[in-house]
């Protein structure tokens, strides 16, 4: 058959314009390989402007006891050890590096009184660890890597949305098909090496704070192209969304608040963390609000307060207040930082978040509490990958960031992400390169994979009658958040795997209206089949993991079984098709080498 | 609540009208929340962009009732009784319905002549808070390009488009002309080609940005003056030709090498 679609051959090909795909992008063109990045918005618009607080790394600028050895044993135990522990490692090591190198390309992080770069408290981090720009560090971050990605030649293809992977006859990846959203025309890329860094899944939920595109595209196309997908069933519910008015509800409270001081009450105006400090956390954790306000100044003269456990813990704190009748009126809990701090502290440290507040639920922060709640945010799991090379198990094929799973176990540390989008970005590119370089790569796209692809994608033109996509995107949300939401039980998540063979039905009966160019109903038919292929994974998982472990929170198994910290769950699918059966399998954690362990048990 | 009625654009290239949907109003929301139900029952094609909803990413700009703003950003409650008019951006090319070809500030931003360091020090550049803070306040921009939309230069003479940058580049140029770190000159270019002279300072831009960035202020006429002392003082003019100049020129100017 031959390609009469518009068609571009790269080397690497990047799908997704965030953090990962960008650092993917310089390093793979430094090496002098031709790169192409497709993202489905314009260049510089992707999630990761919605990162906050800061990016990890231990730079030991502000606590000078920090090094990586510390950062390595935080992550794993947020990630109550579910990690890929090479992956942990090798963030903890390289990120101060990929954070010094942002200023190379131009970024201007808040400084210290001696003009080094400063870092600033967060959940589940020892030390003051995060670089930020005030509260819009991924706006910096995105920002930095867009102007060098530019700077460089890079081509871009903006508001190009890939529908699948494409195989050569062997099995490897050989190239994409996409449509042009202005336009609605398809276009083929062959590709020696693709690069997966599409992001998160949230969309699928009612109550989240990713934006449109959160839709698991990646996590989707790499199951149908033969990876497989690990740790789904974590997902992280960041403690403070917004929860009033309805229509911003989910929208991200950053975790600085607390970082910088913020604290949480229940209705009655008590400081509840103090009850739910886990015995894990217990040794590190202050006992009274006199001992916990003291650690802010100085971390050596009292424990960190319980508001800065990890995100899990907060989480299921907060809910557990709400459902006890200590919930605020909109069915959350407050958040306050007005009665603890300046007026001009808040302003110039959290100025995002005041006017947020300000112009979206006309509550002003600096002399009012905000109310907030847990909203779906970050998904743990993700496409398995080396942790060296970041390539998965399929030839050709890579994957960095959000889209990866392994690196945060079963829940991500506040900061860890924007650390991660750079450290694995960059080893990606590293890896595509590695790959091409040894010379095994596909020559040619297995066209009838390509022509498959557009027919799935024009079908909903062609039907007379139908459903309307928005109709099924809405009731699938409502009933993720229902049934596989933060606290879950084996009857929901088994009603929650039959209710998604029938959204799997209704998909198959969309009919859109319009034409193709920039139609978003026919966007959402073309993302549908990915939300429910990922959504099928987490509630597999979610089923099968009979503990309760960071993102993952089962009321019929309250606690954490160490049979289950000994392996991951692994999704695959033989058919390629987004409704193929899916395989799930238990994949063992990597071993852990002793020097590693060694850390992990040291007594703090 | 009373009922709203949204006077929508629809159509593309080749021509459209207003087309108007009555729909409930709900506590709370804001303009792309009411569009969003309208996308979601009578119009799934209505095209429009937008990414975060929360005035981050600047991907919705539309003009509400003539002026533009952040459609997630404004409220229902705070416009005026009465119909709501929502139209495309006007200085750029219709795609379709309310989105616009902003592709133009994309060719802007690859003219830029890149940052250009010296080496790093072992342990990181040093540079203090009050020197990164005149930089970061441009660095605040979502790129919403609600600025170039209602600058008067390009919006009213599509002919000014080949040599005009706009006001988000000339504070992306001020950017980098007052970054502590930077060593390319951009003043010649900027004066010669990015048409900074075209601007008369009427501070549209600076009303309309949501991020709060005073353009005009902050940026521009510094970037003027700059720009100006650069060309006419005859003492640096002298110092130039005797000395070259310690700066790159702007036309020497090239993609920094990798670290």
């Amino acid at each position: 058959m031959t390609n009469t679609y518009e068609h571009h051959e790269y080397d690497v090909l990047i799908i997704g314009a965030g953090g990962a795909g960008l650092r993917a992008a310089i390093e793979a063109k430094q090496r002098g390989l031709k790169v192409g990045i497709i993202t489905k918005s314009l260049l510089g618009k992707a999630h990761t402007v919605m990162a906050e607080g800061g990016m990890a790394a231990a730079m030991g600028n502000v606590y000078a006891e920090d090094n990586w050895m510390v950062h390595f044993r935080d992550t794993m135990r947020g990630g109550k050890y579910l990690n890929n522990n090479r992956m942990a490692e090798l963030h903890a090591k390289e990120s101060p590096d990929r954070v010094r190198e942002l200023e190379q390309w131009g970024a201007l992080f808040d400084r210290t009184k001696d003009g080094k770069i400063l870092q600033r408290d967060f959940g589940g981090h020892r030390y003051a660890r995060l670089a930020h720009v005030g509260d819009r560090t991924g706006l910096e971050l995105i920002r930095t890597l867009q102007q060098k990605v530019v700077s460089m030649g890079t081509d871009v293809f903006m508001e190009c949305k890939v529908l699948k992977l494409v195989h050569d006859a062997d099995g490897r990846i050989a190239g994409c098909v996409a449509y042009w959203r202005p336009t609605g025309e398809f276009v083929t890329f062959s590709a020696k090496a693709i690069i997966l860094a599409t992001g998160g899944v949230g969309k699928s939920w009612k109550f989240t704070s990713n934006s449109w595109e959160g839709t698991g595209d990646g996590h989707a196309m790499a199951l149908w192209a033969g990876a497989q997908l690990i740790d789904m069933e974590c997902i992280q519910f960041h403690p403070t969304g917004m929860v009033w008015p309805l229509s911003v509800r989910g929208l991200l409270v950053t975790e600085g608040v607390r970082g910088d001081g913020g604290v949480l009450r229940n209705s009655e105006g008590k400081r509840f963390m103090f009850n739910y400090v886990a015995d894990m956390f217990r040794a590190e954790t202050a006992e009274s609000e006199e001992e916990a306000d003291k650690w802010y100044d100085d971390h050596t003269a009292g424990r960190r307060p319980p508001e800065l456990l990890p995100r899990d813990e907060v989480a299921r704190a907060i809910n557990a207040e709400v459902k006890a009748g200590r919930g605020t009126p909109h069915g959350g809990v407050y958040l306050d930082i007005a009665s603890r701090r300046s007026a001009e502290f808040i302003r110039r440290r959290l100025p995002s978040m005041y006017h947020q507040f300000m112009e979206l639920a006309g509550v002003d922060i600096t002399s009012e509490s905000m109310e907030i709640g847990p909203t779906c945010h970050y998904i743990m799991g993700g496409v398995k990958v080396d942790a060296d090379t970041a390539a998965t198990s399929v030839p050709g094929l890579f994957a960095a960031g959000e889209v990866a799973g392994g690196m945060h176990g079963a829940n991500r540390l506040g900061g860890n992400s924007l650390s991660d989008l750079v450290v694995f970005g960059r080893r990606a590119g590293m890896g595509a390169a590695e790959y091409i370089e040894a010379g095994e790569v596909a020559t040619s796209l297995n066209m009838a994979e390509v022509e498959e692809a557009i027919r799935e994608a024009l079908a909903p033109f062609e039907r007379t009658e139908g459903e309307n996509p928005y109709d099924i995107q809405r009731d699938l949300q409502e009933m993720m958040q229902a049934n596989v939401g933060i606290i879950r039980n084996a009857q929901e998540v088994e009603f929650a795997l039959g209710e998604l063979e029938k959204f799997t039905q209704r998909v198959k009966n969309i009919k859109v209206k319009g034409g193709r160019a920039y139609n978003p109903g026919w966007n959402l038919a073309t993302d549908l089949p990915s939300m429910i292929s990922v959504s099928k994974c987490v509630a597999t998982g979610a089923s099968l993991r009979k503990e309760s472990r960071g993102g993952h929170t089962r009321e019929d198994y309250p606690a954490a079984d160490p049979e289950f910290a000994k392996f991951n769950f692994a999704h695959s699918t033989n058919g390629g098709n987004w409704d193929s059966p899916i395989v799930t399998v238990e994949s063992p954690l990597l071993p852990m080498p002793d020097e590693l362990k060694a850390l992990l048990e040291e007594a703090h | 609540m009373a009922d709203v009625t949204m006077r929508i654009w629809r159509g593309d290239a080749s021509g459209g009208d207003f087309e108007n949907y009555t729909i409930a109003q709900n506590e709370g929301e804001v303009v792309l929340d009411v569009i969003h139900r309208i996308q979601a029952t009578d119009a799934p094609d209505l095209a429009c962009r937008w990414n975060c909803k929360a005035g981050k990413c600047g991907s919705c700009a539309a003009e509400i009732n003539g002026k533009p703003r952040l459609m997630c950003m404004t409220r229902m409650d705070q416009l005026p009784e009465g119909p709501v008019t929502v139209t495309p951006m006007k200085t750029f090319p219709i795609i379709r319905d309310l989105v616009t070809d902003v592709s133009f500030n994309f060719a802007q931003a690859e003219k830029v002549p890149a940052f250009l360091p010296p080496p790093m020090p072992e342990g990181g550049y040093v540079m203090f808070q009050e020197d990164v803070e005149r930089g970061q306040e441009f660095r605040k921009c979502i790129e919403c390009f609600m600025c170039q939309d209602v600058c008067h230069v390009i919006r009213d003479h599509e002919e000014n488009k080949a040599h005009y940058a706009g006001p988000r580049f000339f504070i992306r140029y001020a950017e980098l002309e007052m970054h502590p770190l930077d060593q390319n000159d951009r003043r010649d270019l900027v004066r010669e080609e990015m048409g900074l002279g075209y601007c008369n300072i009427t501070k549209c831009c600076t009303e309309v940005c949501p991020e709060h960035i005073k353009i005009t202020d902050n940026a521009i006429i510094p970037l003027k003056e700059r720009v100006v002392d650069a060309h006419y003082d005859p003492v640096a003019w002298l110092g130039r030709k005797i000395l070259r100049r310690t700066k790159r020129s702007s036309a020497e100017a090239t993609v920094q090498p990798a670290p």
